[in-house]
């Protein structure tokens, strides 16, 4: 099986590479392990569907059209497809299929955009469709060649058998039968009791190659004759590039060309990365700052805070009248929280390698969308959309930077000054911190009115500051209203129905953009949200003197799955019992990625004001589980990447740039920090949501809340690094 | 030119003297197992074994390495993915993107090969690489069962 897994991946990026050099510049030849025979190659391998591949030994190829980026969705969506194949487990491997395949075929792979913990949430159906009608063509064919009706045959673990009379058949001998059969026109998927490969906790089918360094990314393709790239783009958003003296640096060892790519940018050229990294350092470049150059995180702050106040807000959810509520009760509570810029950091910096031709471009590239790789190819290029593609390698880490395809288009723009040799394009560390897509800003003041006995009565939530949408696809505003702002806050649907049945209620937001571009970052605007309502729920129970259970759970009446998930770790937690000598709990929970997650830490702080998160329990509702221990990987890694945001995490800015260009001033989480994490999943069985960001949300919240019991300090502005919890 | 031992063989390198030696391995002795992550010795990617020390590749020049000590990077540490931190790694599942793996790998088979049998505390000191999927708990695991703990 190994031998399919390791290298299935590139089996097609070799053959279209074969295809491009053919085209242009002549004998290449592959770094790359060689996946089957050259014969094998040209004879072809029964293509069942598309989404199924079948070799005459019954190995089978799953057809993978989202990105893996750690998160298993490789797995769990060869997973589906073997389920309704009735494969056998053992002999499934998998390959991506290219996004310039996928136009040739009419998009038989549909979206390759692989963000918002939508991979398997959104199409599981069509991939177990088509595993379920390859699975119909393999048993038709066995039923034509025995001739018998198929309804007398029966297929289990990639064997076919003629039931009456006990023969019985592989896939991998009728495939070829199997493939030039008409598909059916309808399936029957099973149901969930019947499954017996999805719900299992399957080992993944890429981890061999994870261990030994075998695994090729993205930063380590080589390709014969390819040159390396290092570029820098102006630090300051909005700027552009003035001038730069290549001829300092064009006699340097290895060196062949210095470039200008796009208005903001300079890469340079040579034998080597580093090579081109140390000329790129030497090269002069002034910088026309342009007119962001005053900005700061001072004037930012202004910014945001104007919004508080304003008059003009867009309204995500309002029920009665909140205002008048709060002006009219017994008790009114009021805290403002903020949450910064963050830069994704993904372990590899962010690459891609371009062949360029008067012919053909072809990119290879770690990408969390396949076509949006595609379409920058295409447009930077200048060429005609069937002579660009795309092949993808794993990411090094994605958690929605990758989404974006800036990169590419650097990387096509630079091997376009080099036809016919291909050109890796790698980004420092330092450009990757300064030139990303950061976590939205945003500042959010809380005010709810309590009646004599505790009720809330009424809440308004105003949020002001940063939309993705307007920074990265205004055509998606509604009106100039960004719904991604309301994650989590929303009155219904996927992204959140708001847990809590307030009687008067305003949800609003004062859109307020700053010129640092805005990304989706792994958990979007359910990171922040989860905190401000979950930090502030804490804070009313306790002016309320009510237990934040209990009080969480009078307003949780008409929301059983927000509820149940919140109960699931208080138990977890032994919440109402007495906390470890020096530690206190906190809880959180939220609706988002069309999942239902919650949380409870605890936490400790010493005199000098250290945190320790002792231990967190954590429970998901995800509707289906499709690989529990995959599943809890997510919830696990979910909570690393929240405390490394809750903890150390804020990109500053001075001079209109970003101030944190590396892991020394940017840091993550390391594992000495890191508590022990419970994971509790409780599938309900009837939706399909996410899991690998919503759980990010509830981790800082659920520390802070902790913090608080343990301190009495309400810290209400992250990083917590900021904090000085010490005590008096 | 640069004369090193690696994985048990001589490798020529012709690069400058200042060149560190993660950029060597990976671009002129092809071994790119070994990961760029910040180049700062921050993150702990480009991890290798320098007679037995786990060392951070990028943060070493190759005037910093004679040719009589003996480097060992992710490719070499067995020919087989058996080393007793790649079984229990594939036994627990503890890689998610991987990338950051082959440091962890190198860094917690120095550990084990210093200390058979680390404490938490200890692996907490021994291992300071950045995972940003979020693979601690299943490395600190890892590490445990390699070593019988």
């Amino acid at each position: 099986m190994n031998a399919i897994v390791r290298n299935a991946p590139f089996s097609l990026s070799r053959r279209s590479i074969l295809k491009g050099a053919a085209a242009s510049a002549g004998a290449f030849t592959l770094g790359f392990a060689v996946p089957f025979s050259e014969a094998e190659a040209q004879a072809g391998t029964p293509e069942i569907n598309a989404w199924v591949v079948i070799h005459p030994d019954d190995r089978i190829i799953v057809r993978i059209a989202r990105s893996e980026m750690g998160q298993g969705t490789l797995t769990g969506l060869a997973q589906l497809v073997a389920e309704e194949l009735e494969a056998d487990w053992s002999k499934v491997g998998w390959e991506y299929p290219t996004p310039g395949e996928n136009l040739k075929r009419n998009r038989v792979w549909r979206n390759f955009s692989t963000g918002g913990s939508r991979g398997i949430r959104e199409s599981h159906q069509y991939v177990r469709e088509g595993g379920a009608a390859a699975r119909i063509m393999l048993v038709q064919a066995a039923a034509n060649a025995w001739n018998v009706p198929a309804s007398e045959c029966r297929a289990a673990k990639s064997v076919i058998t003629h039931t009456p009379t006990g023969r019985s058949v592989t896939y991998g001998q009728v495939a070829s039968a199997a493939a030039k059969l008409e598909p059916p026109k309808e399936v029957v998927l099973k149901p969930a009791k019947d499954w017996t490969i999805v719900g299992q906790s399957v080992k993944r089918l890429d981890t061999a190659d994870k261990l030994n360094g075998k695994q090729v990314y993205g930063a380590d393709i080589r390709l014969p004759g390819m040159l390396n790239a290092a570029i820098k783009a102006c630090p300051v958003f909005g700027g552009k590039v003035a001038s730069f003296d290549a001829a300092k640096v064009t006699g340097m060892r290895g060196v062949k060309k210095v470039v200008q790519i796009g208005p903001n940018a300079v890469a340079v050229i040579a034998e080597t990365w580093w090579q081109a990294k140390t000329a790129l350092d030497a090269l002069p470049i002034t910088w026309d700052n342009g007119p962001n150059v005053n900005a700061s995180s001072e004037t930012i702050a202004a910014m945001l805070h104007s919004g508080l106040e304003a008059e003009q807000a867009f309204e995500g959810n309002k029920a009665g009248d909140a205002r008048a509520a709060i002006a009219g009760a017994a008790k009114k509570v009021e805290a403002t929280y903020s949450y910064p810029f963050q830069n994704h950091a993904c372990m590899e910096p962010m690459n891609a390698t371009a062949l360029w031709t008067p012919q053909k471009c072809e990119v290879w590239c770690p990408t969390q969308n396949g076509e949006s790789a595609l379409a920058a190819a295409i447009e930077a290029s200048g060429l005609p959309a069937a002579q660009c593609d795309v092949h993808k390698v794993h990411l090094g880490g994605g958690f929605g930077r990758r989404g974006r395809s800036d990169y590419v288009t650097q990387a096509v723009l630079i091997a376009k000054e080099m036809p016919g040799i291909p050109v890796k394009l790698l980004w420092s560390r330092e450009e990757d911190m300064l030139q990303g897509t950061y976590h939205p800003i945003t500042t959010a003041r809380m005010v709810g009115g309590l009646d004599k006995d505790g009720n809330l009565v009424g809440l308004h939530m105003r949020i002001s500051g940063q939309s993705i949408l307007a920074g990265v696809n205004p055509q998606a505003l509604q009106n100039g209203r960004d719904p991604v702002v309301f994650q989590g806050l929303n009155p219904g649907g996927q992204e959140g129905p708001f847990g809590y049945g307030i009687p008067n209620l305003l949800i609003d937001h004062a859109m307020r953009n700053p010129h640092v571009p805005p990304g989706f970052w792994r958990g979007v605007n359910l990171n922040q949200n989860a905190i401000y309502v979950e930090c502030f729920m804490d804070e009313l129970a306790h002016a309320a003197g009510i237990d934040p259970l209990e009080f969480r759970r009078k307003l949780m009446k008409n929301a059983p799955k927000h509820l149940a998930v919140l109960e699931a770790v208080a138990k977890g937690i032994g919440w109402g019992a007495p906390a470890q000598p020096g530690t206190a709990k906190g809880l959180a929970q939220i609706m988002g990625f069309g999942s239902y997650v919650a949380a409870a830490a605890e936490v400790s702080v010493s005199n000098a004001g250290e945190i320790k998160v002792h231990r967190i329990v954590a429970a998901t509702n995800p509707g289906h589980v499709v690989n529990p221990d995959q599943v809890a990987a997510q919830v696990e890694g979910s909570f690393v990447y929240g405390l490394s945001a809750a903890f150390h995490q804020e990109c500053t800015v001075k001079g209109g740039r970003i101030v944190e260009e590396n892991f020394d001033t940017y840091p993550a989480l390391r594992m000495a920090e890191m508590p022990k994490v419970e994971s509790i999943l409780l599938p309900s069985g009837d939706f399909w949501g996410g899991v690998g960001e919503p759980t990010i949300a509830v981790a800082a919240p659920a520390v802070m809340n902790a913090i608080f019991a343990a301190t009495g300090k309400r810290v209400r502005s992250l990083p917590l690094k900021n904090a000085d919890l010490r005590r008096a | 030119m640069a004369r090193l031992n690696v994985n048990g063989r001589v490798v020529e390198i012709d690069a400058p003297a200042d060149t560190p030696l993660l950029w060597a391995l990976r671009e002129q002795a092809g071994l790119t197992g070994t990961k760029y992550g910040c180049g700062i010795a921050q993150c702990g990617a480009c991890t290798v074994h320098i007679d037995g020390e786990a060392v951070r590749s990028c943060s070493i020049t190759l005037e910093g390495v004679s040719e009589n000590q003996k480097i060992v990077t992710i490719e070499g540490l067995s020919p087989d993915s058996s080393h007793p931190i790649q079984k229990a790694w594939l036994q627990l599942e503890v890689p998610q993107c991987g990338y950051c793996q082959s440091g962890m790998i190198m860094a917690a088979a120095a550990l084990l090969a210093k200390t058979p049998k680390p404490t938490d505390a200890q692996i907490d000191e021994a291992m300071t690489n950045i995972c940003r999927c979020g693979t601690y708990n299943r490395v600190r695991a890892g590490i445990k069962l390699a070593a019988g703990v």
